[in-house]
């Protein structure tokens, strides 16, 4: 039954990346660009959390589903102000460039959050323990014991995933990302106001990032400012995986990503790999389909 | 007999030679630093190579530099103690080239599946490809596993650093100086056309990667030997981009410009000793300045030259 | 004009029922195309007919779904662009592709990589015959840009030259690969009617000194009907015409599917 325990592990561990993927494919989709301070975002979603929870507890019995609610929203409610405050200062300007001075500058803010947090006058390098928001029960099957922490990731990034597709399909905001994402000129002409559908886009990542980061918190040893790097790499991975741009593709390659990656750290002799089983994975995938799992080849119009 | 550019690399090695003959009047410290910077010279010439010559974006050098810097170092700690003091130095220049040798193989093997793959997409498969080759070191026991390896002989002498980065240097500025070598400038501006005029945009690709891996391992091999210990740690992603922004920096495809970026940015962080909490946050805000402000570089002339060329 | 309109027997280019789909499209359809040698023919037909694409299979930028190409006697499929080039087929793009960031003078150069023998390690021990050969291309560059009166653009990048003088550029880049057959996808878009009329002589004045096979599109119907011998007519990717320029004015099918399209009345610029 090991291999049940290994599934449930790995599709929490894949939706988180799903998540933090979707963030990074829906900035590619507008922008064409790889964001990569989405990572310390996701860091900084988990550090909001960890300021608010005693905040919250003041107010409502420590460890309800309500504070945790209430602890999560406002954390993605920062993050999301946190991505759209980078997009306005650091990348706006540089709209038209470009992609590569973009891709350094998202570098660059990255180094900047992480080195900044490392900072003791602000988190400090030290790791701390994350506080528990949601009671722990464990629910056993047999001889397997599974965590609630580790069902409620899959069921809430489903719900957020529905969600999302919600807003990309059937609102107005949605219907003019995917036409930013489709042309950008032609959506400017038609009067589509780039620079909202923009922070929109970044807001939204970066809040979808947050949840991201306070669910991987919930199942890691502690948090510090350079969290962030591991699950960004591998959503990264999963995004391109899946064929960047693309929303279904990021949710799938995230998922696979994890289940990929538990299953093969279980397998002795290859666990120690565990760091480059993504990558490999990556790079054999993209040998066969260049363009990602859903991603279209299109042939470059000479 | 027509020496050329030739003329440059014999005097660099000259004057590499002439400093480090004097280098025991000097301060070991700026000894170090002194190697440290012919260590970016090579690493950041060599990465200008791929990326800035011929637009094939790689975040991948650090695990060239860990490749040629492993392979060197397990040579000499094996075979230093079989080989008479005397021999010592040919030993370090065949290990050197060893390292090269194996880092320009890593770099075939990057390069040839790479090659269908553009901007983002190779971008992350050549990060992929480093972050593999230092888990490959990171789990390897021969290797020293997570521990890297220690003791490694204090071969690197300021003489072979500086004659490595003018070797580096020489072999970049005259492979691209040629009608040969017009070629990777011209993959970098338009495979679809490079390909019209008759140039084999793959063979092209595959040469800048394999060259440039060739000069990462060397720089890696006179690391270790520099150091004298050789982590896995060290060779990680953040290794790759510092070496990025040096060749940014520069001015990407400008040679003399990646150079005084290669020496700037390994002397700051020393003269940012004294606010050493500060130096990494000084450092990334330079490069988003320098990205709003100067994109084409801190030490690119030839864009503005270009400009007023159109002005007139 | 002298020349028949019949292609002749000794065809330089074969082209034998070539399709070509894009997913559901069938951008180009069973095209027969044959080019002798000391030939001009013009390839025409409204937008989006298959022009380019027909271009782009010859050169090998796109391989055929169905048919055949030879060039002088070699079979095309499965050749590289790069090989192809090598073959001596030569060509010019629509939307100019040069090499933006490089001088006028390294434009050109390029080109000699293609016959000269300088290879990587040549470049690297810069020896006399390195230098030798160096300077020989250099010499023919400068010759053919002064052929073109394009010299004292020299160091100019060419991302900075006016527009024609770009668009005559790519032309002399094309040549100085030394080919065999020019192929030429609108040389004349966005030029004025004096550009038009000079273009249309430097044209002509190409084929008599390098005694090359030209195959040109064009839109301007002026340029076209003036210098080619032979014209081939597409209209959504199947050829409905080939003749003599009067043959192909007048035949039925081709006014049908130009109608509505000014080209053939009035010459209109086409700038795509
Ligand atoms: N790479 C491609 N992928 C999909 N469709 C393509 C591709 N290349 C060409 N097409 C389609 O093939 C058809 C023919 O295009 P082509 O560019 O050959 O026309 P053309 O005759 O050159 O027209 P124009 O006069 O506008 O240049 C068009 O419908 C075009 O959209
Ligand atoms: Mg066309």
């Amino acid at each position: 039954m090991d291999w049940l325990q290994q599934l449930i592990n790995g599709l929490a561990q894949g939706s988180i990346y799903a998540l933090i993927a979707l963030g990074y494919t829906m900035v590619y989709g507008v922008l064409r660009f790889i964001n990569f301070a989405h990572s310390d975002v996701l860091m900084l979603g988990a550090f909001a959390a960890f300021f608010l929870a005693p905040v919250v507890g003041t107010i409502l019995p420590p460890q309800s589903y309500l504070g945790a609610f209430i602890i999560v929203i406002v954390s993605a409610a920062i993050c999301a102000a946190i991505g759209i405050l980078i997009e306005r200062l650091a990348y706006r300007p540089l709209r038209n460039r470009p992609k590569l001075t973009v891709l350094i500058t998202a570098i660059g803010v990255s180094l900047l959050i992480e080195f900044t947090c490392q900072h003791n006058a602000v988190f400090g390098a030290r790791t701390r323990p994350f506080p528990r928001l949601i009671p722990e029960h464990n629910f056993h099957l047999g001889n397997i014991v599974i965590a609630n922490h580790d069902v409620l990731v899959p069921i809430v990034t489903a719900a957020l995933l529905a969600l999302l597709w919600l807003v990309v399909q059937r609102t107005k905001i949605g219907m003019a990302m995917r036409a930013v994402a489709f042309n950008p000129q032609a959506a400017a002409l038609m009067g589509v106001n780039i620079n909202r559908v923009i922070s929109f886009t970044f807001g939204l990542g970066s809040a979808l990032a947050a949840i991201a980061g306070i669910l991987y918190a919930m199942r890691a040893p502690g948090i510090e400012p350079l969290m962030g790097i591991q699950p960004g790499l591998r959503a990264f991975i999963a995004a391109v995986l899946g064929g960047i741009g693309n929303l279904p593709g990021a949710a799938l390659g995230g998922l696979l990503l994890g289940l990929l990656e538990t299953f093969a750290g279980g397998i002795p002799g290859i666990s120690n790999y565990r760091d480059g089983i993504a990558f490999a994975i990556l790079i054999f995938i993209l040998l066969f389909r260049p363009a990602g799992l859903l991603g279209e080849v299109k042939t470059e119009k000479v | 007999m027509q020496l050329g550019a030739k003329r440059w690399l014999i005097a660099a090695v000259l004057v590499a030679f002439g400093v480090s003959a004097l280098s025991g009047y000097f301060n070991r410290y700026y000894l170090g630093i002194a190697i440290d910077v012919g260590i970016s010279i090579i690493l950041a010439v060599s990465l200008n190579l791929i990326n800035g010559h011929t637009g094939q974006f790689s975040l991948g050098h650090a695990g060239f530099m860990a490749v040629g810097g492993f392979t060197a170092a397990k040579l000499t700690l094996e075979l230093t103690p079989s080989v008479p003091a005397a021999a010592q130095p040919a030993l370090f220049v065949g290990a050197m080239l060893a390292g090269g040798l194996v880092a320009a193989l890593a770099g075939l093997a990057v390069g040839l599946p790479s090659l269908r793959l553009k901007g983002d997409y190779l971008a992350i498969v050549t990060l992929g490809f480093g972050e593999i080759i230092r888990v490959i070191f990171q789990t390897s026991p021969a290797f020293g596993a997570a521990t890297g390896l220690t003791g490694i002989p204090k071969f690197t002498t300021l003489f072979w650093t500086w004659s490595a980065a003018a070797l580096t240097v020489y072999v970049v500025a005259s492979l691209v100086n040629s009608t040969y070598g017009r070629g990777f400038l011209c993959v970098h501006d338009d495979e679809v056309a490079a390909a019209a005029m008759g140039i084999n945009p793959t063979r092209y690709k595959v040469t800048a990667f394999v060259t440039g891996a060739f000069f990462a391992g060397m720089a890696g091999a006179l690391y270790a030997h520099h150091k004298q210990v050789l982590k896995p740690d060290g060779f990680d992603f953040m290794k790759s981009i510092d070496v990025v922004v040096m060749v940014i920096l520069g001015g990407m495809g400008n040679t003399v410009g990646v150079i005084l970026a290669a020496i700037l940015l390994t002397v700051l962080p020393e003269l940012l000793r004294g606010f050493a909490d500060y130096r990494m946050i000084v450092y990334s805000l330079l490069i988003i300045g320098l990205m709003l402000l100067r994109p084409q570089g801190l030490f690119n002339l030839r864009r503005r030259e270009s400009r007023s060329a159109a002005a007139n | 004009m002298s020349a028949s309109a019949e292609p002749k027997p000794d065809s330089l280019l074969k082209m034998q029922r070539c399709t070509i789909r894009f997913g559901g499209l069938t951008a180009v359809s069973e095209l027969d195309l044959r080019i002798g040698g000391d030939e001009l023919i013009g390839l025409i037909g409204p937008n989006g007919a298959g022009k380019t694409t027909a271009f782009n299979m010859i050169t090998g930028v796109y391989q055929p779904t169905e048919g055949e190409i030879h060039f002088a006697g070699t079979p095309l499929s499965g050749q590289a662009p790069q090989e192809i080039t090598g073959l001596g087929i030569a060509r010019t793009f629509q939307n100019i592709r040069l090499f933006p960031s490089l001088s006028v003078f390294d434009n050109v150069r390029v080109a000699f990589q293609l016959r000269q023998t300088t290879g990587m390690f040549q470049s690297l021990l810069r020896g006399a015959a390195f230098h030798r050969n160096e300077k020989l291309i250099e010499s023919e560059v400068l010759e053919i840009l002064d052929i073109f009166k394009l010299s004292r653009f020299r160091h100019t990048m060419a991302k900075n030259l006016p527009y024609g003088d770009q668009r005559r550029l790519e032309i002399v880049r094309a040549l100085a690969t030394k080919p065999k057959l020019l192929l030429l996808d609108e040389p004349a878009a966005g030029m004025n009617p004096t550009e038009k009329v000079e273009l249309t002589r430097l044209i002509g004045f190409i084929k008599e000194k390098f005694r090359i096979s030209v195959l040109l599109v064009e839109h301007d119907m002026q340029v076209v009907m003036g210098i080619c011998q032979r014209i081939v007519v597409l209209d959504h990717g199947v050829k409905i015409a080939e003749g003599s320029p009067t043959e192909v004015r007048n035949d039925a099918k081709v006014v049908e599917a130009y109608l509505g399209d000014s080209h053939l009345k009035k010459p209109a610029a086409a700038v795509d």
